[in-house]
């Protein structure tokens, strides 16, 4: 059956909140997948004593690494709450307030985000 | 508000492109009027599908500016409020020609969902009395307006992604039949509906629902699935 | 892989997701207490090291973690990568294995350094 062509949905299909939210919750897992092997990589260094993961830590004690850090928690809260969010979807019989539930994640993440960030700056 | 529509129009299989027309604006124009005046008086090569022109068979589900939709529903002046429209076959169906699509997967796939009746009763049966207002009548009662558009289907990543996808018209389907009291294929539709080509690749996304004309929402009918098998799988039925 | 499988797979990678709702709540409050009081790396190990009750948690932590990650990214190898039903098996195991070895290490590393 060669070459049948079948035309792809275009972006404009996708533009509506829950396909945001999807691809929130899948994009946020792949960076924090990505980013858990860094992150026992360096909690492993307190192996070499507490010297060791000091001077690590004071390593990360600069501009970008806590930008990074910052990012990293909001991208774990968002994850979270989009994560409940869908447990709630399929796991609860459908009702119509449901759908506000993206509202309130994304309320949770911002909250948790913000928390961070005024506690680390 | 221009006399003159812009459209462009899919011409072609796998070798195409858009061609451009020019057609006069009228009040209360569907897109369906505007393929249909391409067809009558420009260019009668167009191939296209309708049948009611009413909304009420799905038959002419096309890619309008983008989005899914029945066209005999699409008023021009609501997606191209500017006078540019671009119209498509429905996206994750092969192309037979222009804006005809092979609708032959689609209705594989509900087949392979178990999404037909599997009767329990004869015709000497006395007729079943199905209370409306039980949780399981109103859950069926919710999905079972599909008349099989493929806007759903053509609306869904995953079933672009995924080729075995049975996607979000055949699951709908199955539900409203794993609710059906009459329905006897319990059992082996929730094996049909399991695993990564059915209900659990689903990634509530939610594009079904958000353009189902017929204001249905599959996201629900496939997350029903997902507790059921779940319940299935847990209960050892499975 | 058999539908029945993956469904089973679907399945863990859900009740992971809800172990680890509650495990990084916990977390996240843990690192904003942490950042707020300003502790330093001692101060953290200090609470850490011996305290059968935090590595009893983070054992838990990463062993849910192991779980759900590798299942997610078994889907997306799949859908964005293209990977086949082989492969995709594969980068399952390979990272579930892993994440399990490089995370109780790291547990090991705070509760017994």
């Amino acid at each position: 059956m060669g070459g049948i062509r079948i035309m792809k949905s275009s972006w404009r299909a996708h533009n509506h909140p829950a396909y945001w939210a999807f691809m929130l919750h899948r994009v946020s897992g792949i960076l924090l997948t990505l980013f858990l092997p860094l992150h026992f990589w360096a909690l492993g260094h307190a192996l070499g004593g507490t010297a060791k993961l000091e001077s690590f830590l004071i390593w990360t004690d600069q501009p970008l690494v806590k930008a990074s850090e910052i990012a990293v928690v909001t991208l774990l809260a968002a994850h979270l709450a989009g994560g409940l969010r869908l447990l709630m979807l399929e796991f609860l019989a459908w009702r119509d307030w449901q759908q506000r539930l993206l509202a309130i994640a994304a309320g949770i993440t911002v909250g948790f985000g913000l928390v961070y960030l005024l506690n680390v700056v | 508000m221009t006399d003159k529509i812009d459209v462009s129009v899919w011409r072609g299989t796998e070798q195409g492109g858009f061609r451009h027309y020019s057609v006069p604006r009228l009040a209360s124009q569907t897109v369906l009027d505007v393929v249909t005046y391409i067809q009558r008086r420009l260019d009668p090569s167009l191939a296209y599908r309708f049948a009611c022109r009413v909304g009420m068979c799905g038959s002419c589900a096309m890619t309008v500016n983008g989005v899914a939709r029945w066209t005999c529903r699409t008023h021009v002046e609501k997606v191209a409020p500017h006078g540019v429209l671009e119209i498509a076959p429905l996206a994750n169906l092969p192309v037979i020609r222009d804006l005809v699509c092979d609708m032959r997967s689609f209705f594989d796939k509900w087949v392979r969902a178990e999404g037909y009746f599997h009767p329990t009763a004869t015709r000497t049966d006395p007729i079943v009395r199905v209370q409306p207002d039980t949780p399981a009548r109103r859950a069926a009662d919710a999905g079972i307006e599909c008349i099989g558009c493929a806007v759903c289907y053509a609306s869904c990543d995953v079933v672009a992604w995924n080729v075995d996808y049975l996607g979000p018209a055949a699951l709908n389907r199955a539900w409203t039949l794993m609710n059906d009291e009459r329905d006897s294929g319990s059992k082996v539709r929730l094996a049909a509906v399991s695993g990564d080509a059915g209900c659990h690749a689903c990634h509530t996304q939610m594009s079904c629902t958000e353009h189902c004309p017929k204001k249905i929402a599959p996201t629900a009918a496939i997350a029903g699935l997902k507790r059921a098998t779940l319940a299935a799988l847990l209960a050892g039925r499975l | 892989m058999s539908p029945r499988a993956q469904l089973q797979l679907w399945a863990a990678q859900r009740i992971g997701a809800a172990v680890l709702a509650l495990c990084v709540t916990v977390h996240l409050a843990t690192m904003i207490y942490a950042v707020h009081h300003g502790l330093s790396a001692t101060a953290i190990l200090d609470r850490t090291r011996g305290n059968w009750g935090w590595a009893g948690f983070y054992v838990l932590f990463v062993l849910a973690v192991s779980v759900h990650a590798p299942i997610g990214m078994r889907t997306i190898c799949g859908e964005w990568l293209g990977l086949s039903d082989r492969a995709v098996d594969v980068v399952l195991a390979a990272l579930g294995v892993a994440l399990a070895i490089v995370g109780l290490r790291a547990v090991w590393a705070v509760f017994a350094s």
